[in-house]
């Protein structure tokens, strides 16, 4: 880095001007060290730390990016647009805090929940590709170039399918099988959108992609280039119906995988998707010449409505909060597809609330795994009295996901339907709301499960989950209630980075 | 203590109510010593704190924390909110004392579970009550549902557990399908959602966008209970009778009502209702429930079943009377809360002490219980004249404004529904007492000792009759209170 060379400035300060590239540069590190280590219990601290610390980095680098603006961290000290940018801002930092925050949270359960799914012999295998999936997605957020977001984009994948792949039932197999086709298919369709831009531009630089694509003509090459990475990331981001690879995945995967994954790989995805069509492509291309509103749009309120309506019949808890997740990624596709301040800040706080919401639910079924060695919703029957505090965090978990006034579901409902009502958009609006009422059916259900049917006669004694995963399932809990209440860093953040997503769209800010 | 602090204090205090009941769940005699002094406080606290304040014109306020912005959860007490809040507190105290009775009586259940679950829907009554704006109303109608669902499905029953359904499904349906999309529409069109004398829509919606509006927030607070919306109500009839008392006279119905008038008066603001018409077809509506649930009433013969169809006639009376949008009216419907509370309650306390004392659910098999249970009855008697609304007894009153606030906006077929109603109520409510007192018992069993056993569930009918004729006499002090309201 440039001003790296000059002498005045103090380890300190030479440490946060790294940062950057620190927080991608850490846990790829770590992964092989894992390898070498092999030791479960070692390993598993080394992650830990590695973590922790990566949070500690995107606080650091959010308070910059929201108090200073965006950082450019040019790697190897060469200028881009032909050297490689790692490029932050408001938005995409906000991203990174909630990528390293939900790894970190997930991974200090660990300990508890993988070994009741995990043979401790791979446990050293998983931690390396927990961090290679959480290098991808941190290099995927803060790349500041279009083909290092493939890259990284491929890494978090690889090593998601092996994450996948690891569950205790063979069906994990098929299902990690099946990711991987669908999902080779999506990084290649994005892959070949990058390819046309650079051969449309000849760059790779996002910002520089974005000053360039002004200048040239919408032509049908370019169309097709935005179609690519719009289908590929859609993909990714699991909008119905692309997404049916999810429920399987997230099914089978232990459940710690599940919850590590819904709470950031998909967000990432939007977030990448988001990144595409308002910086580099700008909303006049995709959304007037492409009019991407008309395809997608259809797409997130069917979501929204056959995803939370098929959640309501699934016998397996798991397969539930999957099908409910599909439905929560068409509120953020919608959010997007309005192009409005209110639009996007609903969108981009609703990736961080999901986050919340969605871990501490999957973080619950861990607990269900681990106690019960179950998560059909009839093995739940009178559980509400056996495991007091997971099932209380799941009623949090759940109310949220409906949007029941003082949790972060309603933050996000709010400012969605804030949107539709703006847009004039009152089908879209519409939707919404039954889909919280969907939701409300298919949370209820549980509940009632839970708390309103007696155990069967048969049923062994059952003990309230261990500390080690009360307490993060705990912290994410209040969280979506204490995110539901103040909203400085959570809807506020959020509105920022739409305005700057927004200021930015053609030139970058 | 400062007034605007008693706010804050009185919305948190039936919340640590709930806590203490939890602390002292396996002792139940502490349990119900706490909830009784927490209710008893409470009340006092409402009614010598707050109540003087907001009667010298103060408007005590607190803002908790802003949502987002332009919308905090706050609370500011107005006229309106002042009586709704003394009417829950105070009743709070008696149904407590009622349900001890009831629920030792007959050996129910998880009884600790049902008192936390009751303070804490009393916590969200105060919370609509004294909320500052549509957003904390939301709320807190929302904690009110939550809170009460786990007392409708108590006994657990497969029957129990439908109505639930019913009763959640409908409550969250409206509520979240409507309330809150009108909730946030308002937002979007006058920038808050504060409640503000005279509304905050003027100027801000034409008529059509209005009626719309309107019946977002009309069929969206479910707990009103306006047709199609009211079929959660009978179907909640399978809680045990102090819920039902509860449900029926304090938190939820008239949660449901009380947010519909204010919200009349304080968002939409009766002059603009006047002006622009847009609230007419909600007069049809209204009358329409209130005519049509007085004849199915006729034709109950469950008790609680009945009374339930009453209930949903006479919520009708306080939207019609919002729905008219003149101040009389208004100020009617305002009182109607108080007296119909007062007034229904009595009658559901008679339902439940004579379900205690004799397992008697239907109107038919009450053949000469009258002479059974002489107070008992007495208080129905009382009950059901205040819910006719014949002097001197309260509900005398409220009838009165609204008949006049009908003629004062020249709605004479409004009038002619009033009447009607009247003679309908009489029709459903004295058959039972007539069968009570004037037919002969059929199975020969005398004494009034089931009055002496349960004495916990016979007192408190008898005290809220006693209500029904202080009322009559008290109303004055109502509506010089609610004349705040209308700002005149």
């Amino acid at each position: 880095m440039s001003a790296g060379a000059s002498e005045a400035l103090s380890f300190a300060e030479r440490f946060v001007a790294q940062l950057p590239a620190l927080q991608v540069v850490v846990p790829m590190l770590a992964a092989p060290l894992c390898v070498l280590l092999r030791r479960p219990r070692a390993t598993w601290l080394l992650a830990l730390v590695v973590c922790w610390g990566s949070v500690v980095m995107s606080v650091l680098l959010l308070q910059q990016t929201l108090s200073g603006g965006p950082i450019s961290y040019h790697e190897g000290g060469w200028e881009p647009p032909w050297g490689i940018e790692i490029r932050l801002d408001a938005v995409n930092s906000f991203v990174l805090l909630i990528v390293s925050a939900i790894s970190a949270l997930v991974l200090t359960t660990a300990p508890r929940s993988l070994a009741a799914e995990v043979s401790k012999k791979r446990h050293y295998l998983f931690y390396a590709a927990y961090l290679l999936c959480m290098t991808g997605l941190l290099g995927m957020a803060s790349a500041g170039d279009a083909f290092n977001v493939f890259v990284f984009l491929e890494i978090s994948s690889l090593a998601s399918y092996t994450m996948i792949a690891i569950g205790p039932r063979r069906q994990a197999l098929l299902a990690a099988f099946r990711y991987l086709m669908v999902g080779t298919v999506g990084g290649t369709l994005f892959l070949l959108g990058v390819g046309m831009l650079y051969a449309t531009t000849g760059t790779l630089n996002m910002v520089d992609l974005a000053v360039r694509l002004q200048e040239v003509e919408s032509s049908r090459t370019l169309l097709v280039a935005l179609a690519c990475i719009v289908a590929g990331l859609s993909i990714k981001l699991a909008l119905f119906p692309l997404g049916l690879w999810l429920p399987s995945a997230y099914t089978f995967a232990p459940a710690m995988v599940s919850a590590f994954l819904a709470a950031t790989a998909t967000k990432v995805a939007f977030y990448v998707l988001v990144r595409f069509v308002f910086n580099v492509f700008g909303p006049e291309l995709a959304f007037g010449d492409l009019q991407l509103d008309a395809v997608v749009l259809p797409l997130a309120l069917a979501a929204m409505l056959i995803s939370s309506s098929v959640a309501i019949f699934q016998q397996d808890l798991k397969r539930l909060l999957a099908f409910s997740s599909l439905a929560q990624i068409g509120y953020m596709v919608a959010g997007l597809c309005f192009a409005s301040l209110a639009g996007l800040t609903g969108g981009i706080v609703h990736l961080f609330n999901h986050a919340l919401m969605k871990c501490c639910l999957f973080l619950v079924t861990a607990c269900l795994v681990l106690r019960l060695g179950s998560t059909r919703i009839d093995d739940l029957r009178g559980l509400g009295r056996r495991m007091p505090w997971t099932m209380a965090a799941f009623v949090v978990g759940g109310l949220s996901l409906v949007g029941v006034p003082l949790t972060v579901g309603f933050v996000s409902k709010w400012y969605l339907v804030l949107a539709a009502i703006e847009g004039e958009g009152w089908l879209v609006a519409a939707v919404i709301l039954v889909s919280s009422l969907l939701a409300l059916i298919y949370v209820w259900r549980v509940v009632e499960v839970a708390y309103f049917q007696a155990p069967p006669a048969d049923a062994a004694e059952v003990d309230e989950a261990p500390w080690g995963l009360l307490i993060p399932v705990w912290v994410l809990a209040g969280a979506s209630i204490y995110f539901g209440l103040f909203t400085e860093h959570s809807a506020a953040v959020a509105k920022q980075a739409a305005a700057v997503l927004l200021a930015g769209s053609g030139g970058g800010p | 203590m400062s007034a605007s602090t008693a706010v804050g204090l009185g919305v948190a205090w039936p919340l640590l109510g709930a806590v203490l009941v939890l602390l002292f769940g396996r002792r139940p005699n502490l349990r119900e010593t706490a909830t009784l002094a927490t209710a008893a406080s409470l009340f006092a606290l409402v009614a010598t704190v707050i109540l003087p304040a907001v009667s010298a014109g103060e408007r005590p306020r607190v803002e908790v924390v802003e949502v987002i912005a332009g919308v905090a959860l706050a609370f500011e007490v107005e006229p309106l909110g002042m009586v709704f809040a003394l009417v829950a507190s105070g009743l709070w105290f008696v149904t407590t004392m009622f349900s001890i009775g009831y629920m030792r009586g007959e050996n129910k259940s998880d009884q600790t579970r049902f008192y936390v679950c009751f303070a804490v829907a009393i916590f969200g009554a105060l919370g609509v009550a004294f909320a500052a704006n549509v957003f904390t109303l939301f709320v807190f109608y929302e904690v009110i549902t939550l809170s009460t669902f786990p007392l409708v499905t108590h006994d657990g029953t497969e029957k129990a557990k439908r109505a639930g359904r019913k009763y959640l499904g409908i409550l969250m349906g409206t509520s979240i399908g409507f309330l809150l999309f009108a909730l946030i529409w308002t937002y979007r069109l006058a920038g808050t959602t504060d409640f503000q004398p005279g509304g905050i829509l003027a100027g801000k919606a034409d008529g059509g966008i209005l009626i719309v509006l309107l019946a977002l927030y009309a069929f969206g607070t479910g707990k009103a209970a306006l047709m199609p919306f009211h079929r959660w109500l009978p179907a909640a009839m399978v809680a045990p009778t102090p819920v039902s008392a509860l449900l029926h006279a304090v938190a939820v119905v008239k949660a449901g009502v009380f947010t519909v008038l204010k919200i009349l008066v304080y968002v939409f603001g009766l002059d603009l209702l006047s002006s622009t018409g847009a609230s007419v077809w909600l007069t049809w509506v209204a009358a329409f429930t209130l005519l049509s649930s007085a004849v199915i009433a006729l034709y109950q013969d469950n008790l609680k079943r009945r009374l339930a169809y009453s209930t949903i006639s006479q919520l009708s009376y306080i939207v019609l009377g919002a729905a008219l949008a003149t101040p009389l009216a208004a100020i009617g419907g305002g009182m109607h809360v108080v007296m119909h509370a007062f007034g229904k309650i009595t009658l559901f306390f008679c339902a439940g002490a004579v379900y205690v004392g004799t397992h008697k659910t239907e109107i038919s098999q009450m053949h000469g219980l009258g002479r059974r249970m002489p107070w008992t009855f007495g208080a129905f008697l009382v009950g059901s004249l205040s819910v006719i609304g014949l002097p001197p007894l309260g509900g005398s009153w409220s009838k009165w404004f609204l008949a006049l606030g009908a003629a004062d906006g020249g709605s004479q077929v409004m009038l002619a529904v009033l009447m009607v109603s009247s003679l309908l109520s009489i029709g459903y409510l004295m058959p039972v007492i007539g069968k009570a007192f004037f037919s002969s018992a059929v199975d020969g069993e005398a004494g009034t000792g089931a009055e002496r056993r349960h004495w916990l569930c016979v007192l408190p009918p008898v005290v809220t009759a006693a209500g029904c004729v202080a009322l009559f006499f008290g109303a004055d002090a109502i509506f010089r209170l609610l004349r705040g309201m209308v700002g005149s």
